[in-house]
């Protein structure tokens, strides 16, 4: 087990520069996703810890040893690549050996270790198989089982679950949780998927072409976004954001939309009058109300999933969506009134996306 | 359909629906279309091979049809020399110049593997070898070999390595290597293509699993690239054998199989003793004689080395 230090790291091909500086931090011990949409340079800084990409300019460091020039194998790493990348003429125990066997660990010794592995993953009665008779799933759990049995520093994982079905990636994702807790093994997880980030990490890490937008417990992320990103980009359904101006009056505060519509904010909003601003509400922030002030929204689509049902609706020209435990049968075109929690209130400034208070 | 089956009368309506369910029929299809195929097949491969096998048995000549004589071609052929001077160098020339062509081919392939300028042209201009034709090639070695102006001689002697010129086609192992080199020189093309596809096809991510696994450079090489490699190796191995040991053009155009028959292969034996020889039926005997090794090298090939458990759409195991 180790800490990983990325300083100031940089990554350039050719002339384009990918990763513009990335401070991370990652505790022994701990489970860090690296979350953003796509091309915004997260398996780019994997396989710059990993060894396989050179490091620009900055520097990162394994259990305090700067590694810019250890060559990956050098650098007790496993990695879970997205498509697996099992030796396709080793049987599952051969794969699952091949980094023990170069590393002269005696046979006794790699046996009893597969076969701990195996057991873990639920994968002793495929030892025999070749890769090309594995189910998908059952590919991933060797490609886990590779990692495992080497012990090694550092746990990366490239989307690894990308190419499974829902409902396995679901399991998975359970299962590889629950692997860690038990493992206590340092993991970098690499997704672009939010839930899976909200669900697995101890620390979320949100990218965005090649920065860093904001990192932190993934509670904290979703209480508190930094940003205007961060605020879209995780949760589902995701944040209703709606621009317009601070107005205070004798001690209340609102924000007035482009069209005139008013929006509650709590009296200690942190904005000065007139300032220009993002107002963000999640949908779960939104409540079904009779009192003063409700939001008067016109139902465009009900969405019942079972859980819960989301309302997608329209205030003046702005789009809502609310969510409630309860299941309503509002018609479209039907006027409801909607009030969002006031303390879950969030404001953005609308220049710099930056968020207030 | 309908309009034109009530104007024939009725016989031929259902002789015509016969012959439609006839052709429907997967088997009857399937032989139809294969007929074009296997007619040329049989005409131009078949008769010929069976030909030339039956005349093995015969005493026929040029202008004189033979008669059956079981196998004294083949006895006869065993107490001579020549024609086991033949097989000796036949076998010599393949295994010498498939060694020489799959180490320098696969070395050639990694190279072109790897990230190099103008990597196209480069791959190009390796494939000139195999393109410009045998005829040509040869008479360019025959310039290369020549006793008086060989290129090599000359610019050995003007560096002042050598006191006289090598007499490179006129000393038994000195012709056998010429031509082996010649050999060797037209099919690496071939093989370094061929593995370059081979190793193409390879998932960067393997090698980058296996670094992480610990792996050195020399040990990716023989735990991934050897055994990925594998049963396209096999694949080509067979061509370059078979092409290798029915070779014809390159002797016949450098040294005609000599000197003292030191570069004769069983092929232009074969057709020195078949054609200017007029002995159709010893000649049609020698080239008879290598199906046995082609078989077999055909076989070693295919079963050991081509089929592998782990490769998609093998035998199950
Ligand atoms: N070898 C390369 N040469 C040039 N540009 C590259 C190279 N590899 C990646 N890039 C660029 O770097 C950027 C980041 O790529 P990266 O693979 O790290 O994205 P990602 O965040 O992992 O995206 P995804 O979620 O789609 O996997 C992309 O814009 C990509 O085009
Ligand atoms: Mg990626």
């Amino acid at each position: 087990m180790a800490s990983v230090d990325v300083r100031k790291a940089v990554k350039r091909f050719g002339t384009v520069e990918i990763l513009h500086g990335i401070d991370v931090t990652i505790d022994n011990g701990t489970f860090v996703v690296l979350l953003g949409p796509s091309g915004c340079g997260k398996s780019t800084l994997l396989r710059m810890i990993a060894g396989l990409e050179e490091i620009s300019a900055g520097e990162i460091a394994i259990d305090g040893k700067v590694v810019n020039n250890v060559p990956p194998k050098d650098r007790d790493i496993a990695m879970v690549f997205q498509n697996y990348a099992l030796y396709p003429h080793m049987k599952v125990a051969e794969n699952m050996a091949f980094g023990l066997k170069l590393r002269g660990v005696d046979a006794p010794t790699i046996d009893k270790k597969v076969r701990e592995a195996a057991a873990i993953l639920n994968l002793s009665p495929l030892l025999d198989r070749y890769p090309r008779q594995l189910s998908g799933g059952q590919r991933q759990r060797v490609a886990m089982g590779r990692a495992i049995v080497r012990d090694p520093q550092v746990f990366l994982f490239d989307e690894p679950l990308s190419n499974l079905d829902a409902k396995l990636r679901v399991q998975m994702r359970t299962e590889i949780r629950e692997l860690h807790q038990r493992l206590r093994s340092t993991s970098i997880y690499v997704t672009h998927d939010q839930i899976e980030a909200m669900t697995m990490a101890d620390k979320i890490v949100v990218m965005r072409d090649g920065h860093i937008e904001q990192q932190g417990a993934p509670l904290e992320v979703y209480d508190r976004p930094n940003n205007l990103f961060v605020a879209g980009f995780i949760g589902s359904p995701a944040m209703n954001l709606v621009s317009g101006a601070v107005r205070r009056a004798n001690g209340t505060a609102s924000v007035v939309t482009d069209d005139g519509l008013v929006l509650p904010v709590p009296p200690g909003a942190p904005a000065q009058e007139g300032a220009k601003v993002v107002y963000g509400i999640r949908p779960d922030h939104i409540e079904l109300t009779s009192g003063q002030g409700a939001l008067d929204v016109e139902v465009a689509v009900v969405e019942p999933t079972g859980a819960e049902t989301l309302v997608v609706g329209k205030y003046g020209k702005s789009d809502i969506q609310a969510a409630f435990r309860e299941r309503h049968a509002f018609k479209p075109g039907q006027r409801v009134p909607l009030m969002p929690m006031l303390d879950k209130v969030h404001l953005f400034d609308a220049g710099s996306g930056q968020r207030l208070g | 359909m309908a309009s034109t089956a009530t104007t024939v009368d009725p016989r031929a309506g259902a002789a015509l629906e016969r012959l439609g369910r006839w052709l429907d029929n997967r088997t009857v299809l399937s032989v139809l279309f294969m007929l074009p195929a296997a007619s040329l097949l049989l005409l131009f491969l078949t008769y010929p091979l069976i030909l030339g096998v039956w005349m093995g048995f015969t005493d026929v000549k040029i202008g004189r049809p033979g008669v059956f004589i079981g196998f004294e071609n083949y006895i006869s052929l065993f107490q001579d020399g020549v024609f086991l001077l033949s097989v000796f160098n036949t076998i010599v020339y393949t295994v010498v110049a498939t060694v020489l062509k799959f180490g320098l081919g696969l070395w050639l392939a990694l190279l072109l593997n790897h990230h190099i300028p103008l990597k196209a042209y480069v791959r190009a201009f390796v494939l000139l070898p195999y393109i410009i034709p045998t005829v040509l090639s040869a008479i360019a070695f025959w310039w290369i070999y020549d006793a008086q102006f060989s290129i090599i001689s000359w610019a050995l002697t003007q560096m002042g390595l050598l006191d006289a010129y090598i007499d490179f086609l006129g000393q038994p192992w000195n012709a056998r290597w010429s031509v082996i080199a010649a050999n060797v020189w037209r099919g690496i093309p071939f093989v370094a293509i061929c593995l370059l596809a081979g190793l193409q096809t390879i998932s960067p991510s393997l090698y980058e699993a296996a670094a992480l696994d610990g792996a050195n450079s020399w040990q990716r090489f023989w735990h991934v690239t050897v055994p990925m490699l594998m049963p396209i190796l096999a694949v080509v191995l067979t061509f370059s054998v078979l092409f290798t040991f029915t070779d014809f053009q390159l002797i016949y155009a450098i040294t005609r199989g000599g000197p003292l028959n030191s570069t004769h292969l069983m092929a232009t034996l074969a057709f020195q003793r078949a054609i200017p020889g007029g002995q159709l039926g010893e000649g049609a005997a020698i080239a008879t004689a290598m199906i046995p090794f082609l078989v077999g090298a055909t076989v070693f090939s295919y079963y050991g080395l081509q089929r592998r458990k782990w490769q998609q759409g093998s035998a199950d195991d």
